[in-house]
């Protein structure tokens, strides 16, 4: 299958690597008369409030697909670290709800978490955070390497155990009543710029410097594309998909606290339902399933279009199960605009 | 279009990546007459197949199949229309029976119904194995079969199709020496009955004895078209390369130092290896002979640290390598090219440039953070890019993938010369690639050399070890059983020591 034959300009348009970006803006251009509000000051701030903790994970799973991997356990990952820093920052629980927990009278108590007032309690509810989230990454990537399993099957696996592991710790109970410092990492603004863009921007914009500009992303490329070849250099290939699972868990991580910032609370049930958006978004922006192709920028642009097209099948007032239906063929409709893409670009070279 | 040909191209052009494949081509095929199709790897032989068999369409140029215009959509179409492609990758499922595999596209049917004729197939098959002398059941799964039975299979399927025209690309590679002799009398069998006959060969020797008339392409253009008496072989070089060329072997110009560089001490593996004792000196070129399946690959991967080993110590320089260490043994100076370019040599969907820079990656980025100075790297891979003579459009926006086989092999080598190697073991280096090509990678094993690099050379090809190696050991079944220096080389010598007939009067062919 090749594009059909095209004016200049509409071909270079879908050729170009912000295809995705022009999809977007194309979207959003046809939208906008029939609900003029899509650009309004208030929706644009949802759109991007939506868009940031999204995009942490997605950047995350990026480097595995790159590694012609794929992380399945990220939401996971965000439930049990959300969680785990909820435990250690919380100012009160009620004990009808949470005496049943593992940790009641140890850690918890009707007081909150061990760490309940105490200033300290945000910064070390954050570090523990971002170490359960790498070291659950560590674990998936050394089985991956070193026992030779399927990342499919590993992923998937650890996405059950501490899904259960979450909802073990609380019961099932959402833990409330969390800092206010904590609270302004997703919700609140330095100046005119909201904290979680500061934090995603920074993470996104570190991420495309390690996989473009450095010899740990050559190799990253150079492992997706051909393990065997990449060895035979000198790459050490378990080194690369070690990294890339534990890159993974600790964006997990920080798109749970985005997240929980907001929703403020801890919930072991954080993310649940939310692996099509992260993977799906990855995909439109045209990160490849089968390794060794794919950007942080194109995750951008993904995720940008994903989001937009979320809200406003939000807008349109659609039922659950039709905004579904329609995120699903959207992200067909990507895959085989990437498999007709790279035939037109190999045909042009 | 002249009265005896069967067909005929005229003016066909071809692109691919920016660069001519073909240019216009103008060429005739006549029945009853071998036509043998020479030239380097990238002149735009197996090109001119393809688009004479459907696979690919040309640019510009129109093809005549007895007088009509002939203008293919896909294989199938050229297929039905006469002309027979034996690819030198077989197109057979090894799966599948013989019979399945030769009517794959065309099941006999049984009248009104949709089910094959069984009978009619098995019938049918059976009489095209007999015209080729194959006493094989039709029923007999293909993977029973050897590559030279599999390549008659093939050949059964383009009769099957009545072709008037057949086309061999690279028949040989795969074939023992008695099938290539049946090989040969079968073409020679099909031409007698009327058959157009292309045959594609490196081999020229080859050419020269089956074709009636030879056609020489160079860099898409056909250079010489003309009766196979006109030719000789090195004339027949010439044409292909372009300048005049004296010899298949540069001169050599280095001497092996004293130092050892490389020394492997009783490296052993439970059947793979036994007791491998081998010395490298700076500035030597050591070759290893054997036959295939006698452990000389298996022992360069144990060498570079890919396989592990038993016993043994591998020592390079002063310092001994630790095993199942690649990156240890390329940290020591140890550089290995390998066997398959395709599998393990080259990333194919990444740019040239990045393929070129890949082992050597830490010297051209910063110690903090790892950040890739893209300049100097740039200017390095340029500069190996033009010392190996790389043919290609921009390194940075082109991948491996579109390189020719000449080309992507010196990518690998490029590859590791970018490390400044002391050991650089080469397996089979030359295969597949033609007579222009390997004269440059002997020219730059030569130089290597000089510089004080030990080399390492598998190979099976004997007359090209003796024409560059200062000495050869002989594998065979995972031992080295002799050693020849540079003034005791005999083909016929070593040729029985990889046979373990040092002492036979004759060898049985």
């Amino acid at each position: 299958m090749t594009l059909p034959p095209l004016a200049e300009w509409p071909r270079r348009a879908i050729l170009s690597e912000y295809f995705v970006l022009i999809l977007t803006v194309a979207y959003v251009l046809v939208l906008w008369p029939f609900i003029p509000w899509l650009l309004g000051q208030r929706n644009v701030g949802d759109i991007l409030s939506n868009m940031w903790p999204l995009l942490a994970i997605a950047v995350g799973q990026t480097f595995v697909l790159v590694s012609a991997g794929i992380d399945l356990s990220q939401t996971s990952i965000m439930a049990v670290t959300s969680v785990i820093g909820a435990m250690i920052m919380t100012r009160g629980l009620d004990p009808v709800l949470f005496s049943k927990s593992p940790f009641w009278g140890i850690f918890l108590g009707e007081q909150g978490g061990p760490l309940a007032g105490s200033p300290a309690a945000v910064p070390v509810a954050i570090l523990a955070m971002l170490l359960v989230g790498t070291i659950i990454g560590l674990g998936n990537g050394a089985c991956v390497a070193f026992i030779r399993m399927p990342p499919f099957i590993v992923t998937l696996v650890s996405q059950l155990l501490f899904s259960a592991v979450a909802i073990f710790l609380t019961k099932s109970e959402n833990i409330r009543h969390l800092p206010d410092e904590y609270l302004a990492l997703g919700q609140g603004n330095l100046g005119i710029v909201p904290i979680a863009m500061i934090i995603t921007v920074t993470l996104a914009v570190t991420a495309h410097v390690l996989m473009s500009r450095t010899a740990y992303g050559r190799r990253l490329y150079a492992t997706g594309n051909n393990p065997v070849a990449s060895r035979v250099s000198g790459v050490s290939t378990t080194r690369v998909i070690v990294s890339v699972y534990a890159i993974s868990g600790f964006c997990a991580a920080i798109g749970s606290i985005l997240y929980s910032a907001r929703l403020e609370m801890g919930r072991p049930t954080l993310g649940s339902g939310q692996l099509l958006d992260i993977v799906g978004a990855t995909v439109i922006g045209g990160v490849s399933l089968a390794g060794g192709k794919g950007k942080v920028t194109w995750t951008f642009f993904g995720v940008l279009f994903y989001v937009v097209l979320a809200n406003t099948l939000n807008l349109l007032n659609l039922s659950f199960f039709t905004i579904d239906m329609v995120k699903g063929g959207v992200i067909l409709f990507a895959a085989l605009m990437d498999v007709m893409r790279t035939r037109a670009m190999a045909a042009r070279n | 279009m002249e009265t005896s040909a069967i067909f005929e191209f005229r003016g066909i052009s071809k692109r691919f990546f920016g660069i001519h494949a073909l240019k216009d081509v103008s060429l005739v095929l006549r029945p009853g007459v071998v036509l043998g199709l020479v030239g380097e790897n990238g002149a735009g032989k197996s090109t001119l197949m393809n688009i004479a068999g459907g696979v690919i369409p040309p640019d510009e140029g129109t093809m005549f199949l007895q007088g009509q215009l002939y203008r293919p959509l896909d294989p199938n179409e050229a297929s039905r229309a006469g002309i027979g492609f034996i690819h030198q990758e077989l197109n057979l499922f090894t799966n599948l029976s013989i019979a399945e595999n030769i009517f794959l596209e065309s099941f006999p049917r049984m009248r009104g119904l949709p089910f094959i004729d069984r009978r009619t197939l098995a019938d049918t098959t059976r009489q095209l194995l007999a015209s080729l002398n194959m006493d094989f059941s039709p029923s007999t799964k293909l993977e029973a079969l050897a590559p030279g039975e599999r390549q008659l299979v093939e050949i059964a399927k383009a009769l099957s199709y009545e072709s008037r025209i057949i086309i061999f690309d690279e028949p040989t590679t795969s074939l023992t020496a008695k099938e290539r002799e049946r090989l040969f009398s079968l073409i020679q069998r099909l031409r007698g009955e009327g058959k157009a006959i292309v045959y594609i060969s490196h081999i020229l020797g080859d050419v020269r004895a089956l074709a009636d008339e030879v056609a020489v392409l160079r860099d898409g253009e056909l250079v010489a078209n003309a009766p196979v008496a006109d030719l000789r072989i090195d004339r027949m070089i010439t044409l292909m390369i372009g300048r005049d060329f004296d010899n298949i072997f540069p001169a050599k110009t280095s001497r092996p130092g004293q130092k050892t560089i490389l020394k492997v001490d009783a490296l052993s593996q439970t059947g793979i290896a036994r007791n491998i004792s081998i010395e490298v000196h700076a500035g030597e070129v050591l070759g290893v002979f054997g036959l295939m399946g006698s452990g000389r690959t298996e022992t360069a991967r144990m060498i570079f640290g890919l396989d592990e080993y038993e016993t043994g110590t591998i020592t390079v320089g002063d310092s001994v390598l630790p095993a199942r260490d690649p990156v240890a043994a390329i940290r020591g100076g140890m550089a290995f090219v390998t066997e398959n370019r395709r599998e393990e040599g080259l990333l194919m969907n990444v740019s040239i440039s990045d393929n070129l820079g890949l082992v050597s990656l830490a010297e051209f980025s910063r110690r903090f953070g790892g950040i890739v100075d893209r300049k100097r790297l740039r200017e390095a891979v340029g500069r190996i890019g033009a010392e190996l003579r790389i043919k290609s459009g921009s390194y940075e926006r082109l991948n491996a993938k579109s390189l020719s086989g000449g080309n992507q092999q010196k990518v690998v080598i490029g590859k590791w010369l970018m490390t400044r190697p002391r050991v650089l073991i080469m397996d089979e280096p030359t295969r597949g690639i033609d007579v222009g090509a390997k004269f440059e990678v002997y020219t730059i094993m030569n130089e290597l050399a000089s510089q004080g690099t030990g080399i390492l050379f598998i190979s099976s090809e004997v007359e090209e070890l003796m024409g560059i190696c200062d000495r050869i050991v002989v594998f065979s079944r995972g031992e080295i059983i002799r050693d020849f220096p540079r003034h005791e080389f005999s083909q016929e010598r070593i040729m029985r020591s990889a046979f373990r007939q040092e002492d036979a009067a004759v060898l049985d062919a």
